[in-house]
């Protein structure tokens, strides 16, 4: 770590980008590029890409610069897998060519990243994953499989793919971790439509992609390891940042009670004010969190904080149509589209009601993060399992 | 308004390493004094309180005083210091009256104000730890319920808690707000048979009882109200430490106890349970934390605060009893076992300063959600 480096620097760097690159004259992209070359992308990454080598808490005076600035960013939430999930992997196994060919397109948003773990029989078991990958006598990897619940997929240049090497290997052994071309012919993309009438997701076929074998992050057979990495990161991105009071879901259900008496019942006030409690204490819960993060000292409470949500937002939102009445009967539009984000806010409590149905789904099931907790926080045993010690090829499926 | 007031400023929801190393000399104390068998036997003899845990407790440590300043012979410090001593003596369910006398009842006359006079005597004496106090109202009553119980200096006020220890009664009664010596022959302490052991009730019966009027009419509602949401906003703490007791006890119980050839804290069915628990312990840990800062920085945002900490608090220190009991199976439903102290602690403790309900009701009022 360079010792120059303090926020004063990081300041100093910062004000110097933005007079040698103003932001009102400046096209986005040249903008975006000579921030990443300046060091101030991600000031914790390393000199050369992206960074300063310098303390994380440092990335806050960066961008308070540039907001002040009026500087354009990089989408953050456009490219939220790719800065999330890839990224981290890549700076992690990946080779310096590697790193130098694709973190930058990844950090300016040039290259969007889609994430293709998992498969219709492998989702919470994701390690039984079958899409198989062998290598021909060129060296290249031939893959062959099919993911799902794949965002971003019909919009990314390239993936981050785990896929089975060594089907006689016991489950976890026998996977390897991919940077794969989405151009590949072999790759078909397809909308996933879900119970809200949209597809966010995709499912993507593969068909004989080939890989060229510069292109595997880590050793043949440790992608899991690799890819416990991106999770990691996953569940990191997962409910970190500071939120008002009535920031959450209970917002605008809170707004339509003070608006519109002629909808209040005793049972649906007893209700609403449990979950207004249970949402400012989880409000809270993630301020404590972050106050923790703040001060060195991580807890484990964030394996809780999606857990807590998801329940609140399903709550909530079920609470919300039901207050509705009548026009809780009323859908806002079932015509399939193609969102690029998700977000709830601006949208009707039918949609939130059942969008967030996924919120125990996605990213782990709850009952899997509980039995987390339970076995990593809590330290209680693991059940008796079946399957660590079977060749991935004799486990039933 | 469509949108409640957000807080004044941002809470510091963390323990500062001064009040780790209080902690741990109340954990000490509390771990050499007040094991379980000690308190259970405690609890079936005349007196469940040791006089000698107190004094160690109140003089030793000081924490009878954390609320007082300095000048008045206090510690000076806050609220915040005082719920990390709930959160221990919740932990352990010994038999002391600090949430009554050095929460409740010295709340009460630090609201009085004045730097001299009976009420700045007393509490000096309370802060050193030489006398105990207690407000003469019904253990269950909420903050927005601080009406007077008597118009005067007689009468009877039901369910008093740790008024059998106490030196000194607060009593608010129609003509203001007295200071009436436990001692005097115009008062009856009668000791009532309590759901929860580890912290006596009492009816007590004045009748005609010299006192010395420390607050007009005004004044001792106000004064009563703010020592009320002060008991309610760190009972929060107590009711976390003790959920944090249940589960800690649970997990380790479960991990030991084999049934079916495997520890039964192996089934799924049962670590989603404690994972639940866990869960809410956590987010309990945040409720109480910002109640206590609210409290310490007098924050307007308090009677939220604590209305908040109360509605969450009391059902998670009542389902982490609930499971205790049900997850140690039939040894949880044994006298000799102290699961049964911590479920009768936190039903009890789930009415004491308002029901969960109660808080709701004070919730819909701060926040704008009125009733139909």
């Amino acid at each position: 770590m360079s010792p120059a480096v303090d926020a004063a620097e990081v300041r100093r760097r910062t004000r110097e980008l933005l007079a040698a690159h103003p932001p009102a004259t400046t096209d986005r992209t040249d903008f975006l590029k000579a921030r990443f070359d300046a060091g101030l992308a991600w000031v914790h990454y390393p000199v050369g890409l992206g960074g300063l080598d310098a303390p994380r808490s440092l990335q806050q005076a960066v961008d308070a610069e540039l907001a002040a600035a009026d500087a354009p960013d990089n989408d953050p939430r456009r490219i939220g897998i790719g800065l999330g999930m890839a990224a981290p992997t890549i700076l992690g196994f990946g080779t310096d060519e590697q790193k130098r060919r694709f973190l930058r397109p990844l950090w300016v948003g040039e290259e969007v990243w889609c994430q293709l773990f998992s498969e219709p029989g492998a989702g919470s078991d994701l390690a039984a994953l079958a899409t198989r990958a062998v290598q021909d006598e060129t060296g290249d990897w031939i893959v062959d499989g099919q993911k799902v619940w794949t965002s971003s997929a019909h919009l990314a240049r390239w993936a981050i793919l785990i896929a089975r090497t060594d089907p006689d290997l016991p489950k976890h052994r026998g996977i390897s971790y991919f940077i794969c071309d989405m151009t590949d012919p072999g790759v078909e993309v397809r909308p996933l439509r879900q119970i809200t009438g949209e597809a966010e997701f995709n499912e993507v076929f593969l068909t004989g992609v080939r890989i060229p074998d510069g292109h595997r992050l880590g050793p043949v057979g440790e992608g899991w390891k690799v890819a416990q990495t991106t999770l990691m990161n996953e569940r990191v991105s997962i409910g970190g940042s500071r939120i008002p009071r009535e920031g959450g879901m209970i917002g605008p259900v809170a707004k339509t009670w003070r608006e519109r008496p002629e909808l209040r019942t005793p049972d649906t006030h007893q209700r609403l004010l449990t979950l207004w409690v249970e949402a400012e204490v989880a409000r809270l819960t993630g301020e404590r969190l972050r106050q923790q993060l703040v001060a060195g000292q991580p807890g484990p409470e964030g394996s809780g904080m999606k857990l807590a949500f998801a329940r609140l937002n399903q709550e909530i939102s079920g609470l919300e149509v039901e207050l509705l009445g009548d026009e809780g009967l009323l859908y806002g539009d079932w015509t399939m589209s193609r969102p690029e984000l998700v977000d709830f806010t601006g949208r009707d409590a039918g949609y939130r009601y059942l969008r967030s149905k996924g919120n125990s789904i996605e990213g782990g099931t709850s009952e899997v993060l509980l039995n987390i907790v339970a076995e990593r926080v809590l330290g209680l045993p693991s059940e008796p399992r079946n399957d660590k010690d079977v060749a991935w090829k004799d486990l039933s499926r | 308004m469509t949108a409640p007031a957000q807080p004044p400023a941002t809470p510091d929801l963390l323990y500062s390493q001064d009040e780790e190393d209080l902690r741990a000399a109340v954990r000490a104390l509390l771990a050499d004094r007040a094991d379980a068998p000690t308190v259970i036997a405690a609890t079936e003899s005349d007196t469940p309180y040791d006089q000698r845990l107190w004094s160690s407790l109140a003089t030793g440590i000081g924490a009878a005083g954390l609320l007082v300043p300095e000048k008045l012979g206090g510690q000076g410090a806050s609220h915040r210091e005082a719920a990390v001593v709930l959160e221990e003596l919740g932990r352990s369910v010994a038999p002391a009256p600090y949430l009554t006398s050095s929460v409740v009842a010295t709340e009460t006359l630090l609201a009085l104000g004045g730097e001299d006079g009976p009420a700045a005597a007393l509490l000096g004496e309370l802060a050193s730890g030489a006398r105990t106090a207690v407000l003469a109202v019904p253990f269950a009553t909420p903050p927005a319920g601080a009406a007077a119980a008597l118009t005067s200096r007689d009468g009877t006020v039901r369910g008093v808690a740790d008024a059998a220890v106490a030196d000194v009664l607060l009593v608010p009664t129609a003509e203001g707000l007295y200071a009436v010596e436990a001692a005097d022959p115009g008062v009856a302490v009668q000791p009532l048979v309590p759901l929860d052991l580890t912290r006596p009730l009492a009816a007590v019966t004045l009748t005609g009882a010299a006192g010395t009027l420390l607050a007009d009419v005004d004044a001792s509602a106000a004064a009563v109200r703010r020592g009320l949401l002060a008991g309610a906003g760190l009972l929060a703490s107590e009711q976390l430490g003790l959920a944090e007791w249940c589960l800690t006890e649970t997990v380790r119980y479960t991990r030991e106890r084999h049934q079916f050839n495997r520890p039964v804290g192996s089934f799924q069915s049962l670590k989603h349970r404690m994972a639940q628990l866990w869960l809410e312990v956590v987010s309990a840990r945040a409720a109480a934390r910002n109640a206590a800062d609210a409290l310490a920085t007098r924050s307007p945002d308090a009677p939220l605060a604590v209305a908040v900490a109360q509605a969450y608090c009391s059902g998670v220190a009542v389902h982490a009893a609930e499971e205790c009991v049900q997850l140690h199976g039939g040894i949880g439903m044994t006298w000799e076992h102290p699961a049964h102290l911590y479920l009768k602690r936190a039903k009890a403790d789930s009415i004491a300063y308002g029901t969960a309900g109660r808080h709701r009701q004070a919730v819909a009022e701060s926040a704008e959600l009125p009733a139909p």
